[in-house]
């Protein structure tokens, strides 16, 4: 069973198409062509050999867990569809190669088209509802895609736009109703939905339900009120119009339909419901059609118009409605699809479809002219036409549902009847009579292939037509079996049943048509006409842009009431719903007001009192001062440290304290970059009192949110821990981890994934600010050398840093911070090797290592350092990553799962015997990355310097020559 | 003796912790640069004799590394600082 196959291969193929060149036409077109033939043949070939009503399945487990399964179901009505749709499919292929120039991009057509050509199968041959809804829902937007496919063209933007949007929510609206419907069953599975008819419809839930699905169907089909879209859907290519809105994509609605006709219809309100929509889409549709001036626009109505017939009849309920309904849309896919395809070739030869300009076009092209003749005498139904077979059984439906009672359903059907026979002479009186303007290009004949698919069409159109009984009668009994089941009724596909009265409307319906055609032209002008005659002012896509713009405006206003872009007003709502809400949800906790009395080191105070002088210090001199903040800041993390050293925490204590310096110098490094401050001319006058208000009350909120988070901090940190994931890891670091520091254990190896993406984000960010700095140009105002460098008087002004630090100021610091790196280098080797078990490990190896660098810098200059140091943060990173990278995956070369960490005993020479954890690969690549991203930051940063150093360089073009 | 030892721990750190307040004074009312500057090298200074302290007074090697590290790295960030002051860039 390759049921998915038929689903897969229509997917596989819109790949490969969207990777293909974009002058590759015919290799797009055999590719597309062999998918839709090979599914058309395969889904033959199932039929072929399956027995009369059986139910071909394909379950394939997702998540067996919850029970979710993807089922694909293929009975008659599914197949009767799945064969339109594939074999629709072929012919517009074939017909889109001819049509499509080769400037457009071809492979984005045939691969969106092989995309809906998926979904759309995926819609007739699911099993389950959920899973119907999703490839309903990708119908929907693989539409909008192939509706806008001319992009660069506004209306084909609106209308793409608008077709999703409306499709779209019906799809959303009809989730809902499945949702309803599976609750209803309690399940999801279409055959349970099906066979649970007396459940559903006595729910006191089925009437929402089948509001919300019949919107979804509504939607879809393009019916009254949502009807609006389709013409604006008529900016796509034609071959989609021809695939998308004859026989694919607005089927999709009366599928739907159909699908849950056994379970849904038949009650009152269905019949109201879908029936009255499916009677106000077939009057409008058809009176609208009249009036139109583009061809394809006239199409478009007159779809909408057959397919309000279709639903009409469905609504109806009775089971011959039902074996109508499903022959005329059989019927309508092929004459209206071959109709489109003729307007294609009309509108490709003579560049126009406008039927106010085009005028005997049989002389030019008789081939085209004959089949589009043929196909509007089926859209008309005129008999041994296909379409006459249909629409008599319509009129038969209306005579019996409406009998004396509802007599206004015969004379609306007759009604429809006329209006079709109008627009069909409209449509081909563009063959006929004189051309009173030149066209925009001379026509001809198309190519041969491009007229194959209307040849084969309009033939199809005949034979069913001529001998409805062995060409469509057993393809429409497979599908109408499946529908029906047990009810299906006896019927009979004949051209000829006798004389009674659905013929006498028949004839009726052509006669009034074709007089009625003559009035119209003669009298009301009806070839120039711009609009349809009173319905022209109740314009649904009026009414849809006006929704749209009060949807638009209402969030437009409610973010102008109810947000603010300013960082201020966010930060003052969020601090004030911080402090307020929590205090009205639980009430001050008695705890946080009265913080139980704890013994505390006086010495311990006093740190802690400097530590926060420190810090209120910084903030206050932040504004203007701000090197002294930054002092200040610095007092505070000393402070920081040795509290965390108090508190027995040393590798804390140890990264903070190298975490402090080289923040210092990052910040210090972009201090210079930042405008100096401005002086102002006088002393400031008081702020007015509304100011002092916002600035007290800003005050006010400052002191309550900071006192309310240390409140909490204390009284949570003075609280007995309780039992916490904790003592496991102290417990296990030396049994599972092989290292006696827990903190380091915990980093490498129990938690070694974190800190695999802890490093990865790490080296993300430092080739991001990379980035961004390579492209950093300072402002104006910062550019120019610091004052200190600009003083004449002093030597050192035009000493590079080198010389400074060998035989200037610095000389004295230049001896012994050289001297020290190598004492440096060692702290940071034994900080590495040791930190498995004591204090220390890769992060704060990696820093220290790069501060032993950085002060090299600072002494000597960023050239000196490198003309003598090649060290390349980039590849610090990348091998960093790779080795903790390696090491995670050598676990699985043993087969144990990603990071696993096992600790090996060397014995070597001289050394004795050396333990060696596999986590300190894993350290080594953490060590690696923190250099790496230091350096490269910090480098990047004072790259700066000598860069705008070069600038003066620059403008001299004897320096430059050199 | 065992009484001793206890008793200069705390008059050590009572004078450590009077340096430290002293520094932070300094660091609070500057008033130029250099002095803060000089204050938080001090304060530094301070706290690595602290760590000393503490070492002995929880006896634990600990503490002396993270000493030797202060003393060997904390200068850093005064040079930084100092550099910052006298040539208006840290890195040239």
């Amino acid at each position: 069973m390759t049921l998915s196959a038929l689903i897969i291969a229509p997917f596989i193929g819109s790949l490969v198409a969207a990777c293909l060149p974009a002058n590759a036409r015919n290799r797009e077109a055999w590719l597309a062509g062999a998918i839709a033939l090979a599914g058309l043949l395969f889904t033959g070939w199932l039929f072929m050999q399956a027995d009369p009503g059986e139910v071909l399945y394909e379950r394939i487990a997702w998540v067996p867990a919850l029970g979710l399964e993807f089922v694909l179901r293929l009975d008659g009505l599914a197949w009767v569809f799945a064969m339109l749709v594939q074999g629709i499919g072929l012919l517009v292929v074939l017909y889109a190669r001819y049509y499509m120039s080769p400037a457009d991009p071809v492979p984005r057509f045939f691969s969106f088209l092989l995309a809906f050509m998926g979904s759309m199968l995926g819609v007739v041959l699911s099993g389950n509802l959920v899973q119907l809804v999703v490839f309903w829902e990708l119908t929907s937007l693989t539409s909008f895609l192939l509706i806008g496919y001319w992009h660069h063209r506004a209306d084909a933007r609106r209308g793409a736009r608008m077709a999703f949007t409306v499709t779209a929510t019906g799809g959303l609206c009809l989730l809902a109703g499945v949702l309803l419907l599976g609750h209803m069953v309690g399940s999801y599975d279409l055959d349970a939905v099906l066979a649970a008819r007396e459940l559903i419809i006595t729910h006191e839930l089925y009437l929402p339900a089948l509001i919300l699905i019949a919107l979804g169907a509504l939607t879809k089909s393009a019916q009254f009120p949502f009807h609006f879209w389709l013409p604006h859907a008529m900016a796509a290519p034609t071959p989609v119009s021809s695939y998308l809105h004859s026989a694919t994509m607005v089927k999709a609605g009366v599928f739907l339909l159909m699908r849950l006709w056994p379970a849904l219809a038949g009650t009152e309100a269905w019949t109201w419901i879908i029936a009255g929509a499916g009677t106000c889409t077939l009057l409008l549709g058809a009176f609208a059609a009249i009036f139109q001036r583009d061809m394809k626009g006239l199409l478009a109505y007159s779809t909408i118009s057959h397919l309000g017939l279709i639903t009409t009849l469905l609504g109806i309920g009775t089971p011959l409605a039902v074996v109508a309904a499903l022959f005329h849309t059989l019927n309508h896919a092929t004459f209206k699809a071959s109709l489109f395809m003729a307007v294609g070739i009309i509108d490709h030869e003579t560049g126009t479809r406008d039927m106010r300009i085009l005028r005997g076009l049989y002389r030019q092209m008789p081939y085209t002219a004959t089949l589009a003749i043929v196909a509007s005498g089926a859209m008309a139904g005129v008999p041994l036409l296909n379409g006459f077979l249909s629409k008599e059984m319509f009129f038969a439906e209306t005579l019996l549902v409406g009998g004396d009672s509802n007599w206004w359903m015969s004379y609306a059907a007759l009604a429809v009847g006329v209006f079709g026979v109008i627009y069909s002479l409209r449509f081909i009186a563009v063959f006929f009579g004189k051309p009173d303007q030149p066209l925009p290009r001379e026509p001809h004949e198309p190519p041969r292939w491009m007229r194959f698919p209307v040849e084969l069409l309009v033939l199809t159109c005949l034979v069913v037509g001529v001998v409805p009984a062995i060409s469509i009668e057993p393809i429409l009994h497979q599908g109408v079996v499946a529908i029906l089941g047990e009810a299906t009724p006896q019927y009979d596909l004949a051209v000829w049943h006798g004389f009674n009265l659905p013929l006498l409307m028949s004839f009726l319906a052509l006669v009034l048509g074709a007089w009625s055609y003559q009035l119209l032209r003669r009298r009301f002008n009806l070839r120039q006409r711009e609009q349809a005659p009173l319905i022209h002012r109740f314009s649904g896509a009026q009414a849809y842009e006006n929704t749209m713009l009060a949807i638009s405006r209402a969030a437009d206003f409610m973010l102008r009431h109810l947000g603010t872009r300013r960082l201020q007003p966010q930060l003052l709502a969020m601090t004030l719903a911080l402090l307020l809400v929590p205090a009205l949800l639980v009430g001050m906790l008695p705890g946080l007001l009265a913080p139980a009395p704890h013994p505390a080191d006086a010495f311990f105070v006093m740190l802690w009192v400097a530590g926060g002088a420190c810090a209120l210090a910084a903030a206050w001199q932040a504004k203007y001062q701000r090197l002294a903040a930054l002092a200040l800041a610095g007092g505070t993390g000393i402070v920081t440290c040795i509290t965390f050293l108090w508190l027995s925490a040393p590798d804390l204590a140890l990264t903070q304290l190298m975490v402090e310096t080289v923040t210092t110098i990052l910040i210090l490094l972009g201090l210079r970059w930042l405008p100096p401050r401005l002086r102002d001319a006088g002393p400031a006058a008081a702020p007015p009192w509304p100011v002092r208000l916002r600035r007290s009350r800003d005050m006010l909120l400052a002191l309550g949110g900071g006192l309310g988070l240390a409140l909490l901090s204390y009284a949570v940190m003075v609280r007995p821990m309780p039992d916490s994931i904790a003592s496991f890891f102290l417990e296990k670091a030396r049994s599972e981890g092989g290292g006696s520091n827990a903190v380091n254990v915990l980093l490498v190896d129990f938690r070694g994934f974190d800190t695999m993406g802890e490093i990865t984000v790490l080296a993300i960010v430092a080739l991001t600010v990379y980035a961004l700095l390579r492209r950093f140009r300072p402002a104006a105002e910062s550019i120019a050398i610091p004052a200190q460098q600009a003083n004449p008087v002093d030597a050192a002004t035009r000493q590079p840093p080198a010389e400074q630090a060998n035989s200037g100021y610095l000389q004295v610091a230049g001896i012994y911070m050289r001297l020290l790196l190598p004492f440096m280098g060692i702290t940071a080797a034994y900080f590495f090797l040791r930190g498995h078990n004591l204090p220390g490990g890769g992060f704060v190896a990696g820093l220290i290592f790069s501060v032993a660098i950085i002060v090299q810098y600072m002494l000597a200059g960023a050239t000196w350092v490198e003309d003598r140091l090649h060290l390349r943060p980039h590849r610090w990173l990348g091998y960093g990553l790779c080795i903790a990278c390696a090491t995670g995956l050598g676990a699985w070369a043993f087969g144990y799962p990603f990071l696993t960490s096992h600790t090996a005993h060397v014995e070597l020479p001289l050394l004795g015997e050396l333990h060696l954890p596999s986590a300190f690969f894993f350290d080594l690549g953490v060590f690696a990355t923190v250099v790496g991203c230091t350096m490269l930051i910090l480098v990047a940063l004072a790259h700066q310097s000598t860069r705008s150093h070069r600038l003066p360089e620059k403008a001299d073009p004897a320096r430059e020559a050199r | 003796m065992t009484s001793l030892l206890p008793l200069a721990l705390g008059f050590a750190m009572s004078c450590v912790g009077l340096g430290i307040l002293f520094c932070t004074l300094r660091l609070l009312i500057g008033p130029s640069a250099q002095d803060r500057v000089l204050a938080l090298d001090t304060l530094w200074m301070c706290c690595m004799l602290l760590c000393l302290l503490l070492g002995m007074r929880f006896g634990s090697m600990v503490y002396f590394e993270v000493a030797l590290l202060i003393a060997l790295l904390g200068f850093a960030s005064t040079v930084a600082l100092a550099k910052f002051l006298m040539r208006g860039e840290i890195i040239e």
